[in-house]
Parts: structure tokens; C-alpha cells; sequence
């Protein structure tokens, strides 16, 4: 596994006064509930997927410990995250409404139901790093804005491996090195863009690396270390949030199940590969930890395990209470001013669709 | 009112004298103003600061309102337009600049997936009032990829506005309208016309419908030529010259490219009975198409020809050597006119 921090310029890095409160044993157990969550999110979409609930799903097993870590980091008052397609477990972390959330998966609506100005979480992207420049755009604006007491809101981009063969994934480090944007880039190396592994993905091996041509200060960290995630995102947060400028930080992960439901890793991994390279289970690692230090014990995964089992049910129940939205929301959300034409293939679309 | 005060009124108009302003320097005051008025607007792309741009549209501005307000960025133009994309969900009212239309190309990513469709994906939550300004067509005898014609498939993306004014007067008010829409508009300006110099009414922009929608630019009662950007003074030119025949054009500049004026196209080809649409872009999908279609939908009981295009051609923009050939001149587009006048049904 990549240690904690590969990057020469971690020192550099200033760090959160956050980070002893992140270390205190109810903290410990509010990251470990989420985690038993965002699990138990997962794996149960998955089967709504199977049972016909929803026609995909893009899980994101084996990265629970890098989203909710990040998450974590995450100022839901002033900060905002720019999601890719996987970023489920940031979401929950955040209090995004998982219904509204899910509701993209159910094909309802593609950028999701819920509100991503009242969420602080950009509406569900599906293009590959599209979102990765509307990061820095936006952190440019706080800058403009100028710091508040205790400083500028910071502008989370999540991204992948794959992702960061896009050109547009350049662009937006570059800007916001120039800029000195408050970023945080989030990479997530879960090792696969769908079928291709990352040494066919990232010239060099790290996304992290390419930080120092940028000016940039990096941290290359164990993801699956849900303790150094939020550390590491904490201090790239707070050395965002000082007007220090722009940070990578490199989640070294595994993504253990498909890239998405319609997806066979057996055409291009074998079981055995999985289980090498997924390495030790993210929650199995974090249950050792708080058992170590004595924060908990099994009657506490337990009950954590169960509450995330109804929270998923919930979900589950507003997910299936989702109706459709109504055929003229295509026409109502183009414009904030609509035009004549537009007025009229509505109308004549009511009319001929029996809708009227 | 009285018809006294009436003509007191007129008197006074006449009496003010119009501003005599080039293309470049009317837009150059319409986005001082915006910057004026509007605290939330931004002016960035690629030399746009210190330079003033590479035509000087931007002249001044950054030293009048600092390099917060007007900055350079990165050449790199998908990166303009995702920055500004990120700035308008925290708020802003971006109004950056691609420096020539064919190093759009590279913007056409983020301006189709996310510019076009980040309302409609947030359902109305993050509003893009973003305004790109394009110097575009050609004319200017300039290297490859700076004469074209983008307007077909940006008005073919739905979430995005299109609009090309055709002179200063123009320039200056539909730029400011376009700068105050809470939606993305594409704002093609046609650099062959940026140094000629016309009249300026600043003041004229108390009514806003009158910036919406198509003008004629001259009434006529034979034929009329729809056109736009640098196309409606060539076309002026032609309905000069028809005029000496006794043939009288009208010339309909249709301005905004989407939505297009599809009641202004009916009204004025309903009278003439004859239509045809001159564009510097391409014939094949070029958006005469569009305007045949829909003057063929509204007219075709009056129609007494079909409609006419007379376009670029469907090759690669030409080096400036051939650029006269390829963009409409006078007589291809008297060609066109008399095709439609001696058309005979059967």
C-alpha cells in the first residue's frame, strides 16, 4: 500500500486545528456510523438495481474510507464539492437528501432532485472531469468576494485517475495554480477507468506528482485510511482556506466492485486480482483501529451496522415513492427565460402527448 | 399628447447628435457600462487585460476597473469557459472572451455540456448568466481558423442563446441586453465590421423588446434578404444596387440567431412573396436551413419561389487569397435575388 504521504511538500502544509477535534473519540465513532452507512447505501443499491428499482448505479465499494474522510474535511457552511458520478459516500457525508440523491440512479432527473446551492454539492456530473474547471471558477469567486473571518470557502473537486488523462483536468490545475484558486483537487485512484488500469492510465503513477509542475503542494495518501484521509483533506482544506492556493491530494484506493452495474470486471480482472490489490477491507481496517484504542466494541458496530440497515431502508422507501417528474419540466428548466419557440414545441407537445 | 409636443419632441431628437462610434468602440463602451452598473461582472480570456484584447475591445478596462474585474487568463479556451461556468454558480455574471471563432473548438466541451445544460440540470437552481463574446465570420484575410462560422451549431444546442449584431448601434445595445439575460448567450461579433464607424443612439435602449427578436434594416416590396452580422450590409449594398433596376429589396436582419424571429420572418416575407438568406457559414446544415424551413412553414401559400440560399460552401474556410470567393459577394447574391424574381411555378 502507498504510505501516507509521498509528496516532499507535505511539510509545508499547514495544519487544521480541526485536526485534534477529528481525533476525539465520538468523532471517531460519528466517521465510523457513516462509514456503515455509506455501506450499507452501496450494497443496497446495488440490489435495487437487481430487484429493477432503479436501472443503474455506479457503486463505489472499497472507497468508503476516502469519500467520508473527505467528506469530513468538508465546512458544509462555506465550502462546496464538485462531484463526478461516484461521490455517493461525499454526498451522505455532507447531508446532501440521499433520496433526492439517488433519484439520478432511478433516472429520474440527471443532475439529481436535490438543491446543489442549499446541499453545497454540484449537481451529479457525468461528464468525466467536466466539473474539475467549475471548481476553480468558483473558488476564484471567493477569492473575489475576499475572506470572511476565518477564511475563504473552499471549492472541492473530485476527480478519478481516469479523469486525470482529461485535458480539462490540466486546465483547471494550471488556473488555479495561476489564480492561486482555494482547490482542493480530491483525486480518487480507485486503480480502474472501468477496464483500463491506472499504469495504462497515469504516465508516471501518480496524479500527485504532476502537482510540482504546477507550483502545487501534494499529499499522496493511503485512501483506504479513513483517519489519513481526513487529516490530509483537513490540512489541504486549511491550507486552501488561508489564500495559500491550490492542493492535490491523492487518495490511493481500490475500486472493489464494477465501474457500474452494467459492468463485467471478469473480462478484464480476475477475483484473485481483486483480492490482492483491494487489499484490506476500509471498514474492517477502521473497526481494528477504534477496537485498539477502545472507542468501541462489537455491540456499537452492531447497532451502527443495524441503523445504517434502516437509514438504507428509508432511502430505500423514498426512493420507490419517487414519481416522475412531469413531461413540461423538459421544456421548464432550459431557460431561466424561455423562448417563443420553445413555448411552442411545449404546447404542442402537451397537446399531442394527451397531457393537457 | 398634443401634435405640438409631438413634433417638439421629434425636434429634439433630431437636435442630439448621434455618437459616431466604430463597432469595436461601442462594444468597448457597452462593457464599460456593464462593469459600471453590474458589480457581479467579469471580463477574463486570453489578453484581454493590459493588451485590451487583440482588437482592442477591451481597451482600458482594465485599467479603469482593476484585474479583479478584468483579467487575463491561460490560453487554453476550455479552461475560460469552465472557469467561467464555476464563477457564475458562485454568482457572478462572467462575460469572457474566446479570441476567434474557430479557437471555440476547443470550449465546445464545456460550452455543450455544461454551460448549455447546468440550469436544466440543477432545475433552475444555477443559472448561467454568462455572456461569451466570439469575434467571428471572416473577411479580414486572416490565418486558418479565424473566419468562421459557428453559429448553426451553437443555436442547434439547446440551453444556449445566439445573437449577432450587424452594426455599432446594435453592438452597443445587444450587448447590454444580452449581459443582463440570466441565461448563456453567444454574442458573434463580426470582426470585418469592427473598425467601420455609424451612428450611436446611447440612449436608445429604454425599450427592450425592441432588442429582441429580427429589424428591418431596409423595407422593401420584391424579395427579402435575410441576413446577419457582417451579411446585412452586403446585403444593403445589393438592395442599393437592385434599387437602380427598380427592384426593391427588403433586407430583414434577423440578429438574434436563436431564438430566431419566426413572427418577423413571416411578416416581412408575407409582403414580399420571395426569400433569400445569405450567411457566410456553410450551405449543408447551415442555419438558412433552418429560416428556409420556417419561411416555407409560415408563407407557403404566398411563397412565389422557394427560398434561396446563398452561403459559404461546404469546404474548409478558405485561406484569405480565396476568401472573396467563398464568402457571398454582391453578384452571387444578385444571382440568388434574380432566381427567385424569375421563378415560374410548373
Amino acid at each position: 500500500m502507498a504510505p501516507r504521504a509521498l509528496a516532499a511538500t507535505l511539510d509545508t502544509l499547514s495544519t487544521s486545528p480541526a485536526d485534534d477535534a477529528a481525533r476525539g473519540p465520538a468523532r471517531l465513532l460519528d466517521v465510523y456510523r457513516m462509514l456503515a452507512n455509506v455501506r450499507q447505501l452501496d450494497t443496497s443499491a446495488v440490489a435495487w438495481q437487481r430487484q429493477g428499482l432503479i436501472p443503474g448505479y455506479a457503486p463505489m465499494l472499497g472507497q468508503e474510507a476516502a469519500q467520508v474522510g473527505a467528506g469530513f474535511a468538508v465546512d458544509k457552511t462555506r465550502d462546496f464539492v464538485f462531484p463526478s458520478y461516484r461521490e455517493m459516500g461525499v454526498a451522505y457525508t455532507l447531508g446532501v437528501n440521499m433520496v433526492d440523491y439517488m433519484s439520478t440512479h432511478k433516472a429520474i432527473w440527471h443532475g439529481g432532485l436535490y438543491d446543489p446551492v442549499a446541499s453545497h454539492f454540484a449537481p451529479f456530473q457525468a461528464v468525466v472531469g467536466g466539473s474539475v474547471l467549475h471548481a476553480v471558477g468558483w473558488a476564484h469567486g471567493q477569492t473575489l468576494n475576499g475572506a470572511s473571518l476565518g477564511g475563504l470557502g473552499v471549492g472541492l473537486a473530485f476527480l478519478g485517475d481516469g479523469a486525470s488523462s482529461q485535458g480539462d483536468v490540466h486546465e483547471a490545475m494550471n488556473f488555479a495554480a495561476i489564480l492561486k484558486a482555494p482547490v482542493v483537487f480530491f483525486v480518487q485512484n480507485n486503480g480502474w477507468a472501468i477496464s483500463v488500469p491506472t499504469e495504462q492510465q497515469v504516465a508516471g503513477g501518480s496524479v500527485a506528482a504532476r502537482a510540482a509542475g504546477y507550483g502545487m503542494p501534494a499529499l499522496r495518501i493511503d485512501g483506504n485510511d479513513v483517519l489519513a484521509v481526513l487529516e490530509a483533506t483537513q490540512r489541504a482544506v486549511a491550507h486552501a482556506r488561508a489564500g495559500l492556493g491550490p492542493v492535490v491530494v491523492e487518495a490511493m484506493t481500490y475500486r472493489r466492485g464494477p465501474h457500474s452495474t452494467s459492468d463485467d470486471p471478469g473480462r478484464y480482472r480476475t477475483l484473485d486480482d481483486e483480492k490482492i490489490d483491494g487489499g484490506e477491507d476500509p471498514l474492517r481496517r477502521f473497526r481494528s483501529v477504534l477496537v485498539e484504542q477502545g472507542v468501541a466494541d462489537a455491540s456499537f458496530f452492531d447497532k451502527s451496522d443495524a441503523d445504517a440497515q434502516t437509514r438504507a431502508d428509508e432511502i430505500r422507501d423514498g426512493v420507490v415513492a419517487l414519481e416522475s417528474r412531469p413531461g413540461s419540466e423538459m421544456f421548464d428548466f432550459v431557460f431561466q427565460e424561455s423562448t417563443p419557440t420553445l413555448g411552442a414545441q411545449a404546447r404542442q407537445w402537451r397537446e399531442e402527448s394527451e397531457h393537457v | 399628447m398634443s401634435e405640438s409636443t409631438k413634433s417638439a419632441t421629434l425636434e429634439i431628437v433630431r437636435e442630439t447628435p448621434l455618437l459616431q462610434l466604430s463597432m469595436q468602440q461601442a462594444i468597448n463602451r457597452a462593457l464599460g457600462e456593464i462593469l459600471d452598473t453590474d458589480d457581479r461582472a467579469l471580463i477574463f480570456g486570453e489578453d484581454v487585460g493590459l493588451l485590451g484584447g487583440v482588437f482592442r475591445v477591451t481597451d482600458g478596462l482594465q485599467q479603469r476597473f482593476g484585474a479583479n474585474r478584468v483579467f487575463d487568463t491561460p490560453l487554453a479556451e476550455s479552461g475560460i469557459l469552465g472557469t467561467a461556468i464555476g464563477l457564475a454558480m458562485a454568482g457572478f455574471h462572467p462575460i469572457p472572451e474566446v479570441q476567434f471563432d474557430g479557437f471555440a473548438y476547443p470550449a465546445v466541451n464545456q460550452i455543450i455540456t455544461q454551460l448549455a445544460r447546468m440550469n436544466y440540470r440543477s432545475r433552475g437552481t444555477l443559472p448561467m448568466q454568462v455572456t461569451l463574446r466570439v469575434p467571428s465570420f471572416g473577411g479580414i484575410r486572416a490565418p486558418e481558423h479565424h473566419g468562421e462560422s459557428l453559429e448553426s451549431l451553437f443555436a442547434h444546442v439547446p440551453g444556449l442563446k445566439v445573437v449577432s449584431p450587424a452594426n455599432p448601434q446594435q453592438a452597443y445595445h445587444l450587448l447590454k441586453h444580452a449581459a443582463s439575460m440570466p441565461d448563456p448567450v453567444i454574442f458573434m461579433e463580426p470582426k470585418a465590421r469592427y473598425w467601420n464607424k455609424a451612428g450611436v443612439d446611447l440612449a436608445a435602449d429604454e425599450d427592450i423588446a425592441s432588442l429582441e427578436g429580427s429589424v428591418i434594416a431596409r423595407p422593401g416590396k420584391h424579395a427579402t434578404l435575410i441576413a446577419w452580422g457582417a451579411m446585412v450590409s452586403r446585403c444593403l449594398q445589393v438592395a442599393e444596387l437592385a434599387a437602380e433596376d427598380g427592384i426593391e429589396l427588403e433586407v430583414l436582419d434577423l440578429r438574434w440567431l436563436k431564438p430566431i424571429d419566426e413572427a418577423g420572418l413571416a411578416a416581412s416575407i408575407s409582403r414580399t412573396r420571395r426569400a433569400v438568406v445569405v450567411h457566410e457559414g456553410p450551405h449543408t446544415i447551415g442555419l438558412g436551413a433552418e429560416v428556409a424551413a420556417l419561411v416555407s412553414q409560415s408563407c407557403f401559400d404566398t411563397l412565389r419561389a422557394p427560398v434561396e440560399r446563398v452561403t459559404g460552401f461546404d469546404v474548409p474556410y478558405p485561406s484569405g487569397d480565396l476568401e472573396d470567393e467563398y464568402i457571398p459577394n454582391i453578384d452571387r447574391i444578385l444571382f440568388g435575388v434574380q432566381r427567385v424574381l424569375e421563378y415560374r411555378r410548373g
